[in-house]
C-alpha cells in the first residue's frame, strides 16, 4: 500500500509520518510537496502535523488552497483514504472536507501529553483493528485543538464521531470530539498523533493500529 | 526618569519609529537619529583614488563618530586603535562595525584570557572550541553531535517573549549552519521568586510563552533543561537554550569563507532596523525601563523552519562551501567572520541587501540583527543551483558580494566604499583585556555563618512538603507541557521522567542522553566548587540515565567585568569548570560568556550553565521513578553535615550562606564507573541523583515521578554512609552533599552492586524498600505519597497564583 505524505512549508511531524510508513509498517511512501498536483500514485494520503506556512493566519487556512489540495479533494471524492493529523486536521476542516472548525484551546496555551481516547467507532477504514469502546492513549501537541460546530451540525455528525477525549476534556473540545470523519467515512481527521505513538520505544503502540488499519481496508477494498 | 530618556538618546538610531517624539536632551553625547540614519553624503569621486577613504570620515563630524563611538561602549582607547588600524579616521559605518565587533558579546575580551585555559582536546571532538559556529563531537557509528549552549538574558529581560523566541532561533541556526539537523533544545531558565511580583511572573510566563512558540513551529523537541528561582534574579533572568543537532560525519559544513572569487550570497529573512546594536546591548548593564526594547530582535520561526530545510538541502549538494548564522552584530560578524576563517578577504554592496524598511543607511544594514538571516558562499558557476533550493522554501537568496584577497572586509554602498577594514582587526586581533581582580568581600562573612546553630524544625515531614512545593523543585510539567517534546519521535525518556533527557539515535541501537545543570547559589558561596559542581552535577545527571558523558558546552553568566569581585568569581568559577571537565575527559566544545547581568539591585549570582551530552551504546536508559513494590533502595556515596547553599536553608530559614557542598573529582569519576557498569548489567530499576532538596526530596521524587501510581517507601537513613557520627537530622535528610545517588533494584541485585561499589571505593548502603502508599524516612518523615504528590505537582501553579 503506497502512501503519500504532504510537504507544506512548515510541517513539521511530516518525517515522523514516513518514519512509520517505511520503517514500522514496512510500506513504500512518497513525500508529496505542497506544489505538486500528482499523488503519484498513492492509496493513501496523509497530511502531517505542524505549522504550514506558519499558521500566522487561521491554522490551515492558507494549506488548503495549496495545489496538492485540490488534487486531494478529488481523490477524497473518489473515495480514496486521507489521514489529518492535528495541521492536516486544521487543513481538511478548512477545505470543507470535513465538518466544523477549530479553536484556540480554552486554557489558551499550546499542550503537549498524552491523553486517554475513547474509540467511538470501529466500522471505519481506520479504526477496523480496535474494540468498540476501547480506551488508548495518544499524544496531543496543540495550541488550537477545540473542534466545534453548530448545534445542529453537531446532531447530523454524532455517527461520524471516531475518537472522544476520554476523562479530562484537554481543549474544550464540543462533545470531547478528538478525530472524526466525513460522512462516508474515508477522510479522518484527528487531533491525537498516531505516529507518536507507533513503536514499544515511545512508550506506546496504539497509534500504529490507526495504520494498520488502513492497509485492512485497503487489502480488503 | 531621566536615566531612561538618557539612554533612549544614546542608542543610535533605537527609536521605534520615525516620528516618535524624540526626547533627547541636548549635549548628552549621542548621535541624533539624523545623523545615523541621515548622514551626510560622501564625496563624489574618491571611488577611483588609491585608499578612497584616506581622507576618512568625509563630511560626517569627527564628534559625531566619537558619540557613535561612545554609545557602543567604545574607549578612547579603542578609538586610538581603531585609527591606527586603519591610519586614517573611520567612517560612521565602521565606526558601527568596530563598535558591534569589539563588543564584549561579540569580542570576550573580558573572559578570552581565562576561555583558553578550558580543556578542549579530546579523541572524539571532530571540531574543537572556538573554530566554528559550534562544537562537534563524534558519538559513533558514523554519527555526529553539533551542540551548544546560548543565553539571551538581556532581550529576554525587557521583551521576554521575543526575547527568549529569538534565543531558540539563534543558537538552532548556529547548529543547522555545521550540517546537522537540529534534534532537541533545552532552556536553562533562572527568575526572581515567584513571590507575588507580577513583574517575574511576566517574565516568566513570556518567557515559556516565546520558547513555546519558536520551539514548537519550528519543530525541534524541547526536551529538558532546567527552571530555577533565587532573589539575585529579580529584574535579570537567565534564559540559556542548548540546542543539539545530529549529523553524519562526512556532512560537517563550515563556516570559512573559501575559493577567490566565489559568490558571497545573503538568504532568508530581509533586513530591518529590529535589533539594532543588539551585541552592544548584551554588553552592558541591564536598567530598569523598556528604553531597551527597539535593541530586541522579532522571531520568525515558520522562516527558519524553511532555512533549516533549505540550508540542509543545499549543503547536500556540495556546492556550499561556507555559510554562517548572522546572529549577534548581524552582517558584520558574518562579513568579518567567514574570511577570517578562510584566510580571505571579502566584498559586500549593502545596497543589494534585501530590505523590510526603507531609507536605511550602511550603519543600519550592518548592524541590524534581523533574525533568520544567514550568509553562505557558494562554488561560483553552481549558486543558481543554491539559489534555486532557496527559492523553492520561499526564501529569498541574492548574491551581495564575492570572497576575495587580502584579507580585507570591503562594504560598498552602490558604487561608494563605506567600509575598508582588515578582518583580521575584527576578529583574532581584537582586544583582550585583563581586568582586574578581588576576591569579594562578602565571602568570608558568608562562609563563616555557622550553620549548626540554627533551630531545628519540630515537623520534617512539613518541611519535605515545603521544598517539594517550592518553585524550584516542583514539578516542571505546567512548562514542558507547553513545549512539544515529542516531535521527531526520538524522545524515549519524556522530560520530567529522568536526570537527563535521552533520545534513540534511529537505526543504532544507541542513545543519546543530555542535560543542562548549573547552581548560582554554590557559585555565589564558593565559585571554584561551584564550578566543579556544575560539571559534575551534569555528569552525574547522566550517568543516573546510563549514558557515558562526552563533552560540554557552557553559558557562563555573571554581572560587569568591570568589577574586580566579579572578575574574580568569573576566574574561580571557570577554574572549577576546567578541573572537573579534565577529571571526567569531557572537554569543553564551545558556548558563550554573558556579562553585564546586573541592574540597579545588583549582580546576579554567578552562574555557568553547563549543557553536557553522553550516549549509552548498550543496555536501555534507566528513569528516576521507583517501578516496583519490594525493591531494594541503595544510596551510593557519602553524606556530610552540608546544608551551606542548600534549597532547604533559603526555603525554610531564608539564608543563602555557609560553605556549597565539596566536590571531590575523584569520587564522581568512581561513582561514574559503578553507574555505568550497574546500568549495563540491567541492575538499575531507577537512578535519581542528589541534588536540590537532598536526600528527602530526592526519594521522594522517586516515589512520585513515576506516570503509574505513585509508589512508598520504608527507608532507614541511619544506615547512609555518613562522614561523622553524629550528623543533624536536617542535614542528614536535606543537605546537598552531591556525590550521591539514590537508587533502586530488585533485592536479589543489592549484594552484587554493592560489592561493584565497595571495588570502586564508593561509600554504599542498601537503606530502605519501596512499597507502600506512605513515605516513611526514619522517625522523622512519615507521610502518604498522595500529599507529597499533590505538593510537587501543583507547587508551580500554586506560586503563580493559578491554583
Amino acid at each position: 500500500m503506497k502512501f503519500g505524505v504532504v510537504v507544506f512549508p512548515g510541517s513539521n511531524c511530516d518525517q515522523d509520518c514516513v518514519h512509520v510508513v517505511q520503517d514500522v509498517l514496512r510500506q513504500p511512501v512518497v513525500t508529496l510537496w505542497h506544489q505538486e498536483t500528482s499523488l503519484r500514485g498513492c492509496d493513501a494520503v496523509v497530511l502531517p502535523g505542524g505549522f504550514s506556512y506558519g499558521d500566522y493566519l487561521r491554522t490551515g487556512a492558507i494549506a488548503h488552497l495549496a495545489p496538492i489540495m485540490q488534487s486531494i479533494k478529488s481523490f477524497a471524492k473518489d473515495g480514496g483514504l486521507v489521514i489529518g493529523i492535528c495541521n492536516g486536521f486544521q487543513i481538511l476542516l478548512e477545505s470543507g472536507l470535513l465538518p466544523g472548525a477549530m479553536l484556540r484551546n480554552t486554557g489558551l496555551r499550546f499542550i503537549c501529553r498524552s491523553v486517554p481516547l475513547r474509540v467511538e467507532r470501529t466500522d471505519t477504514p481506520f479504526t477496523n483493528r480496535f474494540q468498540p469502546g476501547q480506551v488508548i492513549r495518544l499524544p496531543i501537541a496543540h495550541n488550537e485543538g477545540r473542534y466545534t460546530i453548530d448545534a445542529k451540525s453537531l446532531n447530523d455528525v454524532q455517527r461520524q464521531v471516531v475518537f472522544r477525549y476520554e476523562g479530562e476534556n484537554p481543549n474544550g473540545s464540543i462533545d470531547a470530539i478528538a478525530g472524526i470523519t466525513n460522512a462516508r467515512g474515508n477522510v479522518l481527521g484527528m487531533m491525537p498523533h498516531p505516529e507518536r505513538a507507533s513503536e514499544d520505544a515511545l512508550g506506546s503502540t496504539d497509534g500504529r493500529l490507526i495504520f494498520e488499519s488502513m492497509l485492512e481496508a485497503h487489502a480488503n477494498a | 526618569m531621566p536615566e531612561l530618556v538618557l539612554r533612549r538618546a544614546r542608542r543610535p538610531a533605537g527609536d521605534a519609529e520615525p516620528g516618535t517624539p524624540r526626547r533627547v536632551r541636548k549635549g548628552d553625547g549621542g548621535p541624533t537619529k539624523s545623523e545615523v540614519r541621515n548622514p551626510p553624503p560622501p564625496r563624489r569621486g574618491v571611488a577611483q583614488r588609491q585608499d578612497p577613504l584616506a581622507n576618512g570620515h568625509g563630511t560626517t563630524p569627527l564628534s559625531v563618530l566619537k558619540r557613535v563611538a561612545k554609545s557602543h561602549n567604545l574607549t578612547d582607547e579603542n578609538y586610538r586603535h581603531i585609527v591606527k588600524t586603519l591610519g586614517r579616521q573611520p567612517t560612521l559605518t565602521e565606526v558601527g562595525i568596530f563598535g558591534v565587533m569589539y563588543s564584549e558579546h561579540c569580542s570576550y575580551c573580558s573572559s578570552k584570557l581565562y576561555l583558553k585555559t578550558f580543556p578542549t582536546a579530546g579523541a572524539r571532538i571532530l571540531v574543537p572550541a572556538g573554530k566554528e559556529n559550534a562544537g562537534v563531537v563524534d558519538v559513533g557509528g558514523g554519527l555526529a553531535v553539533a551542540f551548544k549552549c546560548e543565553s539571551h538574558n538581556h532581550p529576554s529581560a525587557v521583551e521576554p517573549v521575543q526575547g527568549a523566541a529569538t534565543g531558540v532561533g539563534g543558537i538552532i541556526r548556529d547548529i543547522f549552519t555545521m550540517g546537522a539537523r537540529p534534534v532537541a533544545l533545552f532552556d536553562s531558565l533562572r527568575f526572581g521568586p515567584l513571590d507575588g511580583d507580577a513583574r517575574t511572573a511576566f517574565l516568566f510566563e513570556g518567557v515559556v510563552k516565546g520558547i513555546s512558540d519558536y520551539g514548537n513551529s519550528v519543530g525541534v523537541p524541547t526536551v529538558g533543561g532546567e527552571i530555577l528561582f533565587d532573589p539575585s534574579y529579580r529584574g535579570n533572568p537567565l534564559v540559556n537554550v542548548m540546542c543539539i543537532g545530529l549529523l553524519k560525519k562526512s556532512e560537517l559544513a563550515r563556516g570559512a569563507a573559501r575559493g577567490i572569487g566565489n559568490p558571497v550570497i545573503y538568504v532568508g529573512s530581509s533586513t530591518g532596523r529590529d535589533g539594532l546594536g543588539g551585541a552592544s546591548f548584551a554588553s552592558r548593564d541591564l536598567k530598569d525601563g523598556d528604553a531597551d526594547r527597539p535593541a530586541v530582535q522579532i522571531g520568525d520561526p515558520f522562516t527558519e523552519k524553511c532555512l533549516i530545510e533549505a540550508t540542509l538541502e543545499a549543503l547536500a549538494t556540495g556546492d556550499v562551501m561556507g555559510i554562517q548564522d548572522m546572529g549577534a552584530a548581524g552582517l558584520t560578524c558574518s562579513t568579518c567572520e567567514m574570511p577570517s576563517r578562510g584566510g580571505t578577504g571579502i566584498e559586500i554592496d549593502v545596497a543589494l541587501v534585501p530590505r523590510r524598511e526603507e531609507g536605511m543607511t550602511p550603519y543600519e544594514v550592518m548592524l541590524s540583527e534581523s533574525q533568520e538571516r544567514m550568509l553562505l558562499v557558494a562554488r561560483k558557476g553552481r549558486e543558481q543551483r543554491v539559489k534555486d533550493i532557496f527559492a523553492k522554501w520561499g526564501l529569498s537568496a541574492v548574491t551581495i558580494g564575492r570572497v576575495t584577497k587580502g584579507g580585507r572586509m570591503r562594504v560598498m554602498d552602490g558604487p561608494t566604499l563605506v567600509a575598508d577594514i582588515p578582518v583580521g582587526a575584527l576578529t583574532t586581533e581584537a582586544p583582550v583585556y585583563r581586568r582586574p581582580v578581588r576576591r569579594p568581600r562578602y565571602l568570608a562573612t558568608v562562609q563563616a555563618e555557622r550553620l549548626k546553630h540554627l533551630p531545628q524544625p519540630r515537623d520534617l515531614g512539613e518541611v519535605l512538603l515545603k521544598l517539594l512545593s517550592a518553585p524550584t523543585i516542583a514539578s516542571k510539567a505546567p512548562v514542558f507541557e507547553q513545549y512539544d517534546h515529542m516531535v521527531q519521535t526520538n524522545t524515549v525518556v519524556l522530560p520530567g521522567r529522568a536526570d537527563a533527557a535521552v533520545l534513540r539515535l534511529k537505526g543504532t541501537g544507541s542513545y543519546l542522553a543530555a542535560t543542562t545543570d548549573g547552581n548560582g547559589r554554590y557559585c555565589y558561596l564558593d565559585p571554584y566548587e561551584g564550578g566543579k559542581a556544575a560539571v559534575a552535577e551534569a555528569a552525574r545527571n547522566l550517568v543516573c540515565v546510563g549514558a557515558e558523558p562526552l563533552a560540554i558546552t557552557d553559558c557562563l553568566n555573571f554581572g560587569s567585568p568591570l568589577d574586580p569581585e566579579i572578575m574574580w568569581q568569573f576566574k574561580e568559577c571557570v577554574r572549577g569548570l576546567s578541573d572537573a571537565c579534565r577529571a571526567f575527559a569531557t572537554p569543553v566544545t564551545g558556548g558563550n560568556v554573558s556579562l553585564y547581568n546586573q541592574g540597579a539591585k545588583g549582580a546576579i549570582d554567578p552562574t555557568p550553565v553547563v549543557g553536557m551530552i553522553g550516549v549509552i551504546t548498550s543496555g536501555e536508559p534507566v528513569t528516576a521513578s521507583f517501578k516496583r513494590e519490594g525493591d531494594a533502595v541503595v544510596l551510593l556515596g557519602e553524606t556530610r553535615e552540608e546544608l551551606g547553599g542548600s534549597e532547604y536553608l533559603l526555603t525554610i530559614h531564608g539564608r543563602k550562606t555557609g560553605r556549597p557542598p565539596r566536590v571531590d573529582l575523584e569520587h564522581e569519576r568512581a561513582l561514574h564507573r559503578v553507574m555505568l557498569d550497574a546500568a549495563r548489567q540491567g541492575w538499575l530499576a531507577s537512578a535519581h541523583d542528589c541534588s536540590d532538596g537532598g536526600l528527602a526530596v530526592t526519594i521522594a521524587e522517586s516515589c512520585i515521578m513515576g506516570d503509574a501510581e505513585a509508589l512508598g517507601a520504608a527507608i532507614e537513613p541511619s544506615a547512609a554512609p555518613v562522614d561523622a557520627k553524629a550528623i543533624e537530622p536536617s542535614a542528614l535528610l536535606f543537605g546537598e552533599s552531591v556525590g550521591r545517588i539514590v537508587v533502586s533494584c530488585e533485592r536479589r541485585y543489592v549484594e552484587p552492586l554493592l560489592a561493584l561499589a565497595a571495588k570502586h571505593n564508593v561509600p554504599a548502603a542498601a537503606i530502605g524498600a519501596v512499597g507502600g502508599t506512605r513515605l516513611r524516612i526514619g522517625t522523622w518523615i512519615d507521610c502518604p505519597v498522595e500529599d507529597l504528590s499533590d505538593a510537587w505537582r501543583h507547587g508551580l501553579p500554586r506560586a503563580l497564583g493559578a491554583v
